[in-house]
């Protein structure tokens, strides 16, 4: 049973990863623009999750949509103000900024809400144990599992069935093409990107029980959320749910089996696979 | 990559002039280590804050190596600092506490570590490289975090002997000789860098990363290259970890974590890529900064940092020492770009 | 005309497939020394694939290339240059934020091999830059030197392209596209350029502006979907009736 425990565990926590990775996966994939950022996005859904829930008494899912909404807005703005002088940079700006950023939202956060971890908002109707047959589990992990099912299938709705989906995916094959045939790839962008913050913000806020939310919380998991489009292949959305999915079963099979080596085991096997497929399983195909 | 308006290192130390030609330009040059040299004496009870300084320098010249001049976007500098920090603190409490010994073993072991995963990556470009840099920077934390027979875990390394220098330069308790001791290494790192940086051979670096297939094209062994440059800049991080490992006496896994990776880029922005003296002022600002603001709030600084690299980024993109270029070159009513005479 | 002895670069049956097309198909290509061949086709042709499979930028999926005697398909591109084979690119390949000397310093010294050097680097980067002004002087942008590329107007940079080519000392120099961009007004300067090349280079001079190449050349290879159509001295390849039929009318003199 030990199995099915590593299983679930992995699957819960790689839906997590999921939701708040696939909005990178498309920053980094469409618009070139390394965001190691977005981990700060999650990180703002979450807090503004846990202020609601614990302040003012707002219901959880309703406090993680709002964080969600919050953290698009967010999004939208930046990508207004500070991310479009960005995207005709190299790398190196990109990183830099975005880390910068990333160090502005830790500080903000933590300075208005306090530098010690936030407690977990898990609700009570989450807070127990399911029996599912054969043994008992967290329903909280299985409400994960589900949101993220859900999400996933809502994304692939979205992007292979209907037309704005269509363009995007045009666009992430061919930047350029997309903008000879006239789309305009900005604007859709600025669309997309508000998606992919309000899908991190919602991630982090839901998620808080499995990444727990702290003052570092946005360079902490952000080499998970890397690694998973990295590994996914940067603008593929397929490859970001085999990736987090696979990521988080990894990461767990590590820690239970061999807890001695702790995240060594993930890693080591992430850089086997960029120097193998540098593009990652399954990138769009323009790449491959 | 947008082109940098300001003059750059090798425009300042243009050689057409000739090496050995006196010019009082070259008094600048002297500048930082007269600064230094007066603290030594003058800044008592701070000379402990000053060698974190003196390593921070180090630190950031050596990723100017690597990231500036080469392009190598890497954001695990910190594997190297660390590897040499426990390398130097390991070999002090198992072999010999000498402390010019302990230097050139973690010197060593962090360029073949260096030499060792440039030669794995180096192949990638960009965000993948990027990724493989963070893994393998990971990867040195996890094992470190670990083998705690070997580096004590997240307790880390404690108790660091050291032997007096050369047999001579005991190290007081004021932090004294620790920062002359770090002065002169970083002196001699730097000469390196200045030599390196002229050289054909860096030149080509910087050929490399502006035009890699301009590069190719007149038959440079790209590679080979690169990984040169990336083993000596890990040999120079490795040199700055066992700098702090021996005068804090500590070395914890702090010196392997991302945080310290982003931290060293970002004084090396804060100052200025490719500059040399950029790795100077941002290393010092920012660890005054951090210790002047830290004491009153560690988040207080994290948001200026933050702040300020946005700013860079967006507006001074050859950091501090591209403000001073451009205020220099106003003042001598000079446009900032014309090369051959230096400023 | 072209003995085996005489050829400085022998092609045999290049074939390379992007998939299912066949975007090089077959292709024989002798070069001697001293050559002046032209290579013309239309657009979609493989002009720049073939160059890319010569310099080794593509990798071939058959036949051989042979500089004097070397078998270099299987090289890496760096190999291919110090064997002589150098090319000028279509779109500029520059170090925009390197003087136009260094630029071609930087060649000099490569080609010495001084880049592994770092001692005394003083006195052989001097010299390096005295080679490289040489070469600024023969490319006419000698008054050029000391100013930052991205300064320069356009068809200077296209010289400095061809300079930097030179200061390679190649044996074979294929020249893509050397007039692409600049009004047929200037194309002289190109022309004047090409003629002032040394005359014991051997020279693969793709181009799209027909005036240039049959001034320039004494062959003509033509290249059609991937494949040599023909290969004649300018005056037959003017009167060819299949070329023009390739070029839709298209008037070659």
């Amino acid at each position: 049973m030990q199995v099915l425990t590593i299983l679930l565990d992995g699957i819960s926590y790689g839906m997590v990863l999921f939701i708040i990775s696939v909005g990178l996966t498309v920053t980094m994939g469409l618009m070139r623009v390394v965001n190691l950022a977005h981990g700060a996005f999650a990180m703002i859904g979450g807090y503004i999750a846990t202020v609601l829930v614990l302040q003012a008494g707002v219901p959880f899912l309703l406090s993680a949509l709002l964080a969600a909404v919050a953290a698009g807005a967010l999004g939208g703005l930046a990508e207004l103000t500070v991310y479009r002088p960005l995207y005709r940079k190299g790398e190196l700006p990109q990183v830099l900024l975005t880390i910068g950023l990333c160090f502005v939202v830790i500080a903000g956060l933590t300075l208005f809400v306090g530098p010690t971890p936030l407690p977990a908002i898990v609700p009570p109707s989450l807070d127990r144990m399911v029996d599912i047959g054969f043994r008992s589990y967290p329903a909280y992990r299985l409400f994960l599992i589900v949101v993220g099912a859900l999400l996933a299938f809502i994304v692939w709705l979205i992007v292979e069935c209907s037309l704005f989906g269509a363009r995007l995916r045009a666009a992430v094959d061919d930047p350029q093409m997309a903008r000879a045939v006239g789309m305009n790839v900005n604007r859709m962008f600025t669309v997309t990107f508000i998606g992919g913050c309000a899908l991190a913000g919602f991630g982090g806020a839901i998620g808080a029980g499995v990444l727990p939310l702290e003052p570092f919380y946005a360079l902490r998991y952000l080499v998970y959320f890397l690694i998973v489009v990295a590994v996914g292949g940067m603008g593929s959305f397929r490859g970001s749910l085999v990736a987090a999915l696979a990521i988080g079963i990894v990461d767990t099979a590590g820690r239970y089996i061999v807890p001695q080596f702790g995240g060594f085991l993930l890693y080591v096997l992430v850089f086997g696979l960029l120097l193998w497929r540098p593009n990652g399983l399954l990138p769009p195909k323009s790449v491959a | 990559m947008t082109s940098q308006p300001q003059v750059t290192d090798q425009q300042v130390f243009a050689p057409t002039a000739g090496v050995r030609s006196f010019s009082p330009a070259m008094l600048w040059h002297l500048l930082p280590w007269a600064i230094a040299l007066v603290f030594f004496f003058v800044g008592d009870g701070y000379h402990s804050l000053g060698t974190n300084i003196l390593v921070m320098i180090l630190f950031a010249l050596s990723l100017d190596l690597a990231l500036g001049y080469a392009g190598i976007i890497t954001l695990g500098h910190a594997a190297f600092f660390g590897a040499g920090a426990y390398a130097a603190g390991i070999f002090a409490i198992h072999f010999n506490a000498d402390p010019v010994l302990g230097l050139l073993v973690a010197t060593a072991v962090a360029g073949l570590l260096g030499l060792i995963t440039g030669m794995l990556i180096l192949h990638t470009r960009g965000e993948t490289l990027l990724m493989l840099t963070l893994a393998i920077a990971a990867i040195f934390y996890e094992v470190a975090n670990h083998a705690r027979w070997l580096t004590g875990g997240d307790d880390g390394l404690s108790g660091i002997r050291v032997t007096p220098v050369f047999g001579l330069f005991r190290f007081d308790l004021w932090g004294k000789t620790a920062f002359l001791y770090a002065l002169a290494v970083l002196f001699i790192w730097f000469v390196i860098a200045a030599f390196v940086v002229r050289s054909p051979f860096g030149r080509s670096l910087d050929g490399i990363r502006q035009n890699t297939k301009r590069m190719r094209a007149i038959g440079t062994p790209v590679w080979w290259r690169l990984v040169a440059m990336y083993a000596l800049s890990a040999a120079m991080a490795g040199s700055a970890g066992a700098l702090t490992a021996q005068s804090t006496r500590l070395v914890g896994l702090s010196t392997l974590e991302l945080l310290t990776s982003g931290i060293v880029a970002v004084m090396l922005v804060l100052g200025g890529e490719r500059r040399l003296y950029g790795a100077f002022i941002g290393a010092t600002i920012y660890v005054i900064v951090q210790d002047t603001a830290g004491s009153i709030s560690p988040f207080i600084w994290m948001f200026v940092i933050g702040f300020l690299l946005i700013l860079i980024v967006l507006f001074f993109e050859g950091g501090l020492m591209g403000i001073i270029d451009s205020v220099v070159a106003k003042l001598k009513g000079k446009t900032a770009g014309q090369t051959g005479k230096p400023t | 005309m072209s003995v085996a002895a005489d050829n400085i670069l022998t092609v045999r049956g290049l074939c390379k497939n992007f998939g299912a097309l066949a975007v090089t198909q077959q292709v024989d290509l002798d070069l001697a020394r001293g050559a002046r061949i032209g290579l013309i086709g239309p657009n979609g042709a493989g002009k720049t694939t073939l160059v890319n499979l010569l310099t080794g930028m593509l990798s071939n999926d058959a036949g051989t290339i042979v500089i004097d005697g070397h078998h270099i398909e299987k090289a890496k591109p760096e190999t291919r240059v110090q064997h002589g084979l150098v090319r000028t690119h279509q779109i500029n390949t520059l170090l925009m934020e390197t003087s136009v000397r260094d630029n071609v310093a930087i060649a000099v010294a490569e080609r010495q091999k001084y880049a592994w050097r770092m001692l005394r680097y003083g006195p052989q980067w001097r010299a390096c830059l005295e080679e490289a002004q040489h070469y600024l002087e023969e490319m006419r942008i000698g008054h050029a030197g000391n100013r930052r590329v991205s300064e320069l107007p356009y068809g200077e940079q296209r010289l400095l392209e061809i300079a930097i080519g030179l200061s390679l000392k190649p044996r074979i120099l294929l020249l893509d596209e050397p007039g692409a961009g600049i009004p047929s007004t200037e194309a002289h300067i190109i022309h004047e350029a090409l003629e002032s090349l040394p005359p014991d280079i051997a020279i693969l001079l793709i181009e799209h502006d027909m005036d240039l190449v049959f001034k320039f050349a004494k062959e003509i290879v033509v290249l059609v979907m991937g494949r040599v159509l023909t290969r004649d001295v300018p005056a037959n390849i003017a009167s060819n009736a299949e070329v023009r039929s390739v070029y839709l009318g298209r008037s070659v003199v």
